[in-house]
């Protein structure tokens, strides 16, 4: 495994526990022990079963969730307080209801008293393809329309690192194939670093450069790492195809199944 | 139906309530079956065209009216505003304060739950038989209604829009003007029907208990002499300024709220 340099983003033996709050005793451990680094320009994926503490990673990297213990780096930089390097493109509706598209896409430039804020915005709509759209209000746009303000109102500060969870779960197969290339292509004309989630492994395979695979909740840790060496550009749907995808899946999904069916099962038991 | 054929349905119900009353209370139009004396009809509930005489009288022979009305009209917009701005700066400081909150729980509940129309004749005695007593009740009901709407607005703020509005690079101070207030105002519009129609109330109610001006102070004093059709001539016009009030508020709501969606579909009705 290559990594060139100083990672820009890198969690180093993170564990996080949550405590109850009516019952000090009760304690549940989301992620235990977990080291995790991306390089500069590099697009990591992490997949794993559902409730093993992906977001909980995810928002330890972004700063909003203090590790409790170990720590978040950031380009070298230990991280205090909220990761202002990096954006984060939510599961859940993030946009603020309240302004238009245009609004909301200006609003991290509006809150760092950027000056030509709206140009800028602007600019980014076009650039997402909804630049006729800019004074539609949130529950004006579709699911998929959604998402793209939501990418731009990211990508328009220019972060980084860019940090997503689970970002295209909530859209159907063929806008979310769609949105799939554009941020590959968005990603490939700026090189950030990416740390993106999915329980999707086909997604996960056909965009990143590396996926890491996470065990069952509680207390996940990595348990496998794949380096994806499929050509770029990619194509997600056109990748799919190929007897290098088809191997990678396989062994990826080796790794993966046991996992998966151990949180299934602690699904149904609780 | 259309609109309009809907228009024409409701202004015929109007028509024919009036039209009935009148049937029923004119002396010598209908004999009587439940009264012993034809004029005993007219004496308690009023005649309409001696009640619409009163109101042309009010509005244009006479023209006394808009004294009284610009009074009440006043104290209903300084009791909504202030109680508004005060509900709304309560509202957010102790959404954002759980100890404050904490502390003040039971004695905004008790305050909350407390009539506070019967605060009326200690505002009296504070404030005199002007404006500002009147304004003071009004502010009273106008604050709860604003206040818990705000509270519970700023509570169930959206986490992931608050997070990302915190990750996009917002302060403190950034997040209370772009996510909170945004998100508590919201609230308030739903409740600013409401709490406009208790601000006339509370000017109304106030008049009523004690003043030398306002629809209130007329509707008080004629019934002081039995002038049944007074009252309900100034029954009347309070009700039709109270509808203007409401349509008011309805157009800024439509205009403020929509980015909300289906608040034109909530305008129906």
């Amino acid at each position: 495994m290559h990594r060139g340099g100083m990672s820009a983003l890198s969690l180093e033996a993170v564990s996080c526990t949550f405590v109850s709050r009516d019952d000090t005793a009760q304690r549940y451990t989301a992620v235990r022990d977990v080291t995790l680094s991306v390089g500069a320009g590099e697009f990591v994926s992490v997949v794993g079963p559902t409730g093993c503490g992906k977001s909980t990673l995810l928002n330890m990297a972004a700063g909003l969730l203090q590790p409790s213990t170990g720590q978040v780096k950031v380009f070298g930089e230990p991280l205090t307080g909220i990761n202002k390097r990096a954006g984060y493109m939510f599961q859940a509706e993030s946009l603020m209801p309240w302004r238009t598209a245009l609004g909301n896409v200006m609003a991290g430039l509006e809150f760092r008293g950027v000056a030509d804020a709206r140009a800028q915005a602007e600019e980014w709509l076009k650039r997402v393809g909804l630049g006729g759209f800019g004074d539609r209000y949130p529950h004006q746009l579709s699911g998929g329309m959604r998402k793209r303000v939501s990418l731009a109102q990211t990508l328009v500060l220019d972060p980084g690192i860019i940090l997503m969870d689970e970002p295209f779960s909530a859209l159907d197969v063929q806008t979310r194939q769609l949105m799939e290339n554009e941020v590959l292509a968005l990603w490939a004309a700026k090189k950030k670093a990416v740390l993106f989630i999915t329980h999707d492994l086909d997604e996960a395979i056909a965009m990143s450069d590396r996926v890491v695979c996470l065990s069952a909740g509680p207390a996940s840790h990595p348990i496998g790492e794949f380096r994806i060496d499929l050509d770029r550009p990619r194509d997600v749907a056109e990748v799919r195809a190929t007897p290098r995808f088809v191997e990678l899946h396989q062994a990826i999904w080796q790794v993966l199944r046991d996992e998966v069916l151990k949180g299934y099962q602690q699904q149904l038991a609780a | 139906m259309n609109k309009w054929t809907l228009r024409g349905w409701q202004l015929a119900l109007l028509i024919a309530v009036f039209v009935l009353w009148h049937l029923l209370t004119a002396p010598g139009l209908l004999p009587p079956f439940l009264f012993s004396d034809d004029r005993q009809a007219a004496f308690f509930f009023g005649e309409p065209l001696k009640i619409f005489a009163r109101i042309w009288a009010w509005f244009v022979t006479n023209a006394d009216i808009y004294q009284h009305l610009g009074v009440t009209l006043l104290e209903t917009v300084l009791a909504f505003g202030i109680g508004t701005v005060l509900g709304l700066a309560c509202g957010l400081w102790l959404a954002l304060s759980p100890l404050a909150a904490a502390i003040c729980d039971p004695y905004i509940k008790a305050l909350n739950s407390m009539p506070r129309v019967i605060l009326a004749p200690i505002f009296a005695v504070w404030f005199g038989l002007g404006v500002a007593s009147k304004v003071a009740l009004g502010v009273t009901l106008v604050f709860f209604i604003v206040f818990f709407n705000v509270y519970q607005g700023v509570k169930e703020v959206s986490p992931v829009v608050l997070a990302n509005a915190r990750m996009l690079g917002a302060n403190q101070r950034q997040l209370l003007r772009h996510v909170y207030l945004p998100s508590a105002t919201s609230w308030v519009f739903s409740s600013l029907h409401t709490s406009v129609g208790l601000a006339f109330v509370g000017a109304v109610v106030g008049e009523y208990l004690g003043s030398a001006r306002g629809v209130g102070y007329l509707i008080l004093q004629a019934e002081g002499s039995f002038d049944i059709n007074t009252v309900m001539a100034g029954i009347l016009v309070l009700t039709v300024f109270a509808l203007l009030l409401d349509a008011v508020v309805g157009r800024v709501e439509k205009r403020l709220m929509k980015w909300q969606p289906g608040t034109s579909e909530n305008e129906k009705v």
